[in-house]
């Protein structure tokens, strides 16, 4: 299993007018059925954030008296209110940025500084250090979290984003590691002579050299550990115990089953509480569309 | 003058050596965070301890001896099976048939825009935390105001099903959602896949009267090989991991029916404080884990093996 960031072909036209095949294809009833059937499987997927949406806004009593699946009468942002206060969500939002944020910086930078020394430096019993690094990726979170805590505890990081922070950095770099050890093993040795023949040393060529060639792989590892952190549930929910330090997801759930949680807030909360994955999502799609090919190609 | 040195350096000792400064921050940190945790787990597995400052009684391996006669241990793993189908299973079969339907026939008869606008519908429920989309799934399958219970009320349904509280539809639902999660990531995967398929296969396929299913067995599937053990790998992980779902959906319950060994662990370090119970628990876990890994892992080259010798 290698890995390799180089872009895939590039797509070929989707149509091919020329060819009897292609006049073929753009003929007959059948492609819309098909293609009705795709729709309609995409209104599936879509119908619990339609559903979300449309109970976001509505009155406690509007959704008391005509149910879930009506339009809300008159949009009310209660619940949103009622939900951004009680969680005192600016704080959550802040914690979640701060710990994706950090985590997808010192991730990258701790998976392309160890990564050069197996890829690059093409380190004795490599093939068995990236084993163990993807054994740690493919670990159950419960099989380390109890002595974590009890780590934690005994630094004075108990309840603290930062041992949720250096914690993920780890975790997710297993992977960074995994990816670009693979793709440093194919980086071109005729610019690291050229480079070393200049007289530039590892470190320089590193920044130099490596660095800027593997950016575009970097981004994606970036955007990856941000969003898998962002979503990350079990050791944020057992490290973060007090309602200051805690993460987006976690303060959603925990209201749950709260008796002053009635549905319009419920929904007005997942909905706040998704955006901003939404937003990243569509802001990086081609870059994660990439990315998910990234890991995967031989 | 550098380029004699470094020649000279290399015929003299290893050139990898010079390298190893760069390998200590990783290795310094997945020791801290990783290795210590993992083996410290292990030793408290072999205590009987209520956590914190209480004392630690030894036990050797009578925490593992209750585990083996433990039913809720074993109805966990057994759940896990029903992960599996729906982690894996059932999100690669229809995720290769949406692949497939979308860049074979949707693209090519009405552009890959529409193509991957559909791609990313699918794609979507894969971005967003995974305990959000259990609390909006939880409120959708409530029993008395949930979105699909009115529905059902609407159309007449006189007692509509508790989806999450009845012991025998529980898993079925918490399987529905799981599903629902999972199923854009093998698509992604899949259409990249197919993308890498020379297109000169089929038309030659097609000129020879190959139909839709059998070019689909003969090329599709062979040269989506690595993918395929891309997604079971990485899917069959996850599902044995699955913690998130089962904790904002059910709890485990109703009576322990959709009980999952990441959450019983969880539930034996921080709710009943047996700590040596749920580290014995989370060690057979990362056991099967890493045994069932091992085993696609070798599925895998097993077959790039005999591709190699059938070329």
């Amino acid at each position: 299993m290698s890995a390799t960031t180089t872009a895939r072909p590039a797509q070929k036209p989707a149509s091919m007018p020329v060819t009897r095949v292609g006049a073929r294809l753009h003929r007959g009833v059948g492609r819309w059925f098909v293609l009705a059937l795709a729709a309609i499987f995409a209104l599936l997927m879509l119908a619990p954030f339609v559903i979300m949406a449309m109970n976001a806004f509505k009155s406690a009593a509007d959704y008391s008296q005509n149910g879930p699946l009506s339009l809300p009468t008159e949009i009310y942002t209660t619940g949103l209110v009622n939900f951004w206060t009680r969680t005192n969500f600016p704080v959550k939002l802040f914690n979640s940025i701060l710990i994706s944020g950090l985590v997808a910086v010192f991730g990258t930078l701790l998976s392309l500084v160890t990564a050069y020394a197996i890829g690059i430096g093409r380190i004795k019993g490599r093939v068995w250090i990236v084993a163990v690094f993807l054994i740690a990726n493919m670990l159950p979170q419960e099989a380390i979290i109890y002595p974590l805590f009890t780590m934690a505890n005994a630094v004075g990081l108990s309840n603290s984003q930062w041992s949720v922070i250096i914690i993920f950095t780890v975790i997710q770099s297993a992977f960074g590691i995994y990816l670009l050890s693979s793709v440093m093993g194919t980086f071109p040795v005729e610019l690291l002579e050229a480079a070393a023949l200049d007289g530039a040393g590892r470190f320089r060529i590193l920044w130099s050299v490596v660095y800027p060639i593997l950016r575009p792989t970097l981004g994606v590892l970036m955007v990856f550990f941000f969003i898998w952190t962002w979503n990350e549930f079990f050791i944020p929910l057992v490290m973060l115990t007090s309602n200051d330090t805690q993460t987006v997801p976690i303060a959603l759930a925990s209201l749950q089953g709260d008796r002053m949680m009635d549905a319009p807030t419920t929904n007005a909360g997942a909905l706040v509480s998704l955006l901003p994955a939404l937003v990243f999502f569509l802001i990086f799609q081609r870059t994660l569309t990439r990315g998910v090919t990234a890991g995967s190609v031989k | 003058m550098a380029s004699t040195q470094l020649s000279a350096t290399r015929r003299r000792r290893a050139t990898w050596v010079p390298y190893l400064p760069y390998l200590i921050p990783g290795v310094i940190a997945f020791v801290l965070v990783i290795g210590y945790p993992l083996v410290m787990n292990i030793y408290y597995s072999l205590f009987k301890w209520k956590g914190g400052l209480a004392p630690m009684r030894w036990y050797g391996l009578g925490n593992y001896a209750d585990l083996m006669a433990d039913e809720a241990f074993w109805t966990s793993f057994r759940n896990s099976i029903s992960m599996v189908v729906a982690m894996v299973i059932v999100p690669a079969l229809v995720g290769l048939m949406l692949a497939a339907v979308l860049f074979d026939y949707l693209g090519r008869r009405f552009g890959p825009k529409v193509a991957s606008v559909l791609r990313a519908t699918y794609y979507l429920p894969q971005i967003l935390p995974v305990a959000v989309a259990g609390v909006v799934w939880n409120w959708i399958l409530n029993a008395q105001d949930g979105a699909v219970n009115v529905i059902l009320t609407n159309l007449g349904v006189a007692d509509p099903p508790d989806w999450l509280g009845n012991p025998q539809l529980a898993m079925p639902s918490v399987m529905l959602v799981l599903i629902w999660v999972q199923i854009g990531y093998p698509v992604v995967i899949f259409m990249a896949a197919l993308q890498r398929v020379d297109p000169e296969l089929y038309e030659a396929a097609e000129l020879d009267g190959a139909g839709w299913w059998a070019r689909l067995r003969a090329i599709t599937l062979p040269q989506i090989k690595p993918e395929t053990f891309v997604v079971a790998l990485t899917c069959t992980v996850a599902a044995l991991k699955v913690f998130a779902p089962v904790y904002v959906l059910t709890r485990g319950g109703p009576e322990g029916t959709t009980l999952v060994p990441s959450y019983y662990s969880f539930l034996n370090f921080f709710d009943k404080s047996k700590v040596g119970y749920g580290a014995a628990i989370a060690t057979v876990l990362t056991i099967v884990i890493i045994v069932v890994a091992g085993v696609i892992l070798r599925f895998q080259g097993r077959a790039e093996r005999r591709e190699q010798e059938g070329r």
